[in-house]
């Protein structure tokens, strides 16, 4: 695997390819990824069903084994990475331990990195603070709503002070109300931590409104088509979104999505 | 405000049949009902043939009424009547000294110490076979069919077999019937345990891959709180056979006591009474048994979060 020094880097990908074999031949889910990822970005993967976007997390976070090209993660092999824990993922579904409560669901990460107990407290304590779950220790996941329960997941996976978070559809499955409002805490979260996020969508304005960059992937076989630099300051209310500058973005993640499209 | 219905109105106004009939209480006594009332029938039917011989061997004269009394107050029925093994059944377990070799409950405890000695061998056997079926793929593919054959031969063959084999070797006792006992119990567990071990989502797992846990973390943090359901479920379905194991086990081993040696000596002297409450007796245990760890499972799983 190569290994780049340039420590600003966090990911970067290189012809990354991924072949899988079925039964029905083989499925090109990734083909020809350049990609680079700096620190502290909020980078959106963005494409129809089927594009790759998942599967790139996947590899990232050493889920999935690349079948040409390279990637490093932290300048380091993604295997090598998920040895030292450099991620937290988030799962579409919340993914909660029914027998844990909250709070011993976000210290789960702390109990197998073998922190103290005080230490545990006082982290879980404090991710809980970060997506506004305090006083909710106790209850167990049932007894919160959809997106109560994928804040708590978020919370497990801030807990260990990962630099990098890996966030995969994590709002899919919420409704729009639910989404804006967890959307607008993401981005404060992100600008008080100033974590390097990845996240992966299918929604054009939940793409726009939360990323410093918008990657635009076309599928069969999964590749990149455009890679946008947003040009929307750092500070985000809900109302940019009605801004010309925000829908010329999203104009352009459409359009790129299309072009990808056409190619069917 | 009065045309406001009003909730439990209408369980206050009709009255104490309508909620009995909305409990399970009603129909397990109209069940109960039922089998006593063909058992009654059956009991007639099937003594009447014994009990015409005795009228025949008899001074002429009787009428229905003696011959009905008559099929239900023999002293070895083909088939006793309820009231005949409920009378037993009160004479060796309220009538005798808890020591005495004629009172039931010290027979049922013989019987239910090799259970327990069996089923909790059988258990803790069944989880480790399970752990070792999941986390090596030889294990599972070279125990499962053993495991699988192994029920497939007769305990009633086998049985006789390790009991003679382990008394020529000095084991007696409670031990021989106890491993019987495990033989039964350890395949619901082995069976169960696998599926539960192997519930968990890939969600799940993934996520434990993400935190670079080691095997056995992943093991008591998410297989085993996974599995816990299903243990209980096959914990209820091995304690039966655990009881059963234990019976058969007491068969071959005569006067050693027990409900299986009473059954056996219930058959040999034709006491069909006898024979009739030890069986009581043991579905009795069977069900309290189960009972039991259904009392353990509904604290653990309240315990561990289960929606009420």
């Amino acid at each position: 695997m190569l290994i780049k020094p340039i420590s600003d880097t966090v990911i970067s990908a290189s012809r990354l390819g991924l072949t899988f074999e079925t039964n029905d031949g083989p499925v090109h889910a990734l083909s020809d990824v350049d990609l680079d990822i700096a620190k502290g970005e909020f980078v959106s993967f963005i494409g129809p069903s089927g594009c790759g976007k998942t599967t790139f997390l996947r590899v990232i976070a050493d889920l999935e084994q690349p079948t040409s090209g390279t990637i490093s993660v932290n300048g380091m092999t993604p295997e090598e990475a998920r040895r030292s824990r450099a991620y937290g993922y988030v799962f579409q579904a919340a993914a909660l331990y029914p027998w844990r409560t909250i709070e011993r669901n976000v210290a789960l990460p702390l109990e197998i990195m073998g922190h103290s107990r005080a230490e545990r407290q006082a982290r879980v304590a404090r991710t809980l603070d970060l997506v506004n779950l305090t006083g909710f220790e106790k209850k167990y996941p049932w007894q919160l709503s959809g997106g109560m329960q994928q804040r708590a997941s978020i919370a497990r996976a801030l807990a260990f002070d990962a630099d990098l978070l890996l966030m995969d559809e994590p709002f899919g499955a919420l409704d729009e109300i639910v989404r804006d409002h967890l959307n607008e805490q993401l981005l404060q979260l992100w600008a008080r931590t100033s974590k390097t996020i990845c996240f992966v969508t299918h929604s054009i304005p939940e793409a726009v409104y939360l990323s410093t960059k918008i990657v635009v992937m076309s599928p069969r076989p999964g590749r990149v088509t455009d890679v946008i630099e947003s040009t929307l300051p750092k500070e985000r209310p809900l109302d940019i979104r009605e801004t010309p500058e925000f829908l010329a973005i999203a104009a352009r993640v459409r359009e790129g999505l299309r072009a990808g499209h056409s190619y069917e | 405000m009065s045309a406001i219905a009003v909730p439990g109105g209408a369980i206050g106004r009709s009255g104490i049949w309508t909620r009995m009939s909305q409990g399970t209480a009603v129909p397990v006594l109209i069940v109960v009902m039922a089998i006593l009332a063909v058992w009654y029938l059956a009991a007639v039917w099937l003594n009447s043939a014994w009990q015409l011989q005795i009228f025949a061997r008899g001074e002429g004269d009787w009428t229905w009424v003696d011959f009905l009394a008559g099929t239900m107050s023999q002293d070895r029925p083909l088939l006793p009547a309820p009231h005949q093994i409920a009378v037993e059944l009160w004479n060796t377990v309220i009538g005798q000294h808890v020591t005495s070799r004629r009172s039931l409950v010290y027979h049922a405890w013989i019987t239910l110490s090799a259970t327990l000695l069996g089923f909790v061998m059988g258990t803790v056997l069944g989880i480790l076979l399970a752990v070792l079926i999941v986390h090596n793929r030889a294990m599972d593919r070279s125990l499962m069919p053993w495991i699988i054959a192994s029920q497939t031969i007769p305990i009633l063959a086998i049985a006789p077999m390790v009991v003679v084999v382990l008394a020529s070797i000095g084991m007696t006792g409670l031990v021989p019937k106890a491993l019987i006992s495990t033989y039964l119990s350890f395949f619901p567990v082995v069976v169960g345990m696998v599926k539960g071990f192997r519930s968990p989502d890939t969600i799940q797992l993934d996520l434990m891959r993400t935190y670079h846990a080691s095997q056995s973390q992943t093991f008591w943090k998410l297989r085993f709180p996974s599995a816990l359901p299903y243990l209980f479920t096959s914990m209820k379905v091995g304690v039966a056979a655990s009881l059963v194991g234990a019976i058969v086990g007491e068969l071959p081993t005569g006067a050693a006591g027990g409900l299986g040696s009473r059954l056996l000596a219930g058959s040999y002297y034709g006491q069909t009474v006898q024979i009739w409450s030890a069986l009581l007796m043991a579905a009795a245990l069977s069900a309290m048994l189960i009972l039991a760890i259904g009392v353990v499972q509904r604290i653990v799983l309240a315990r561990t979060g289960a929606r009420p």
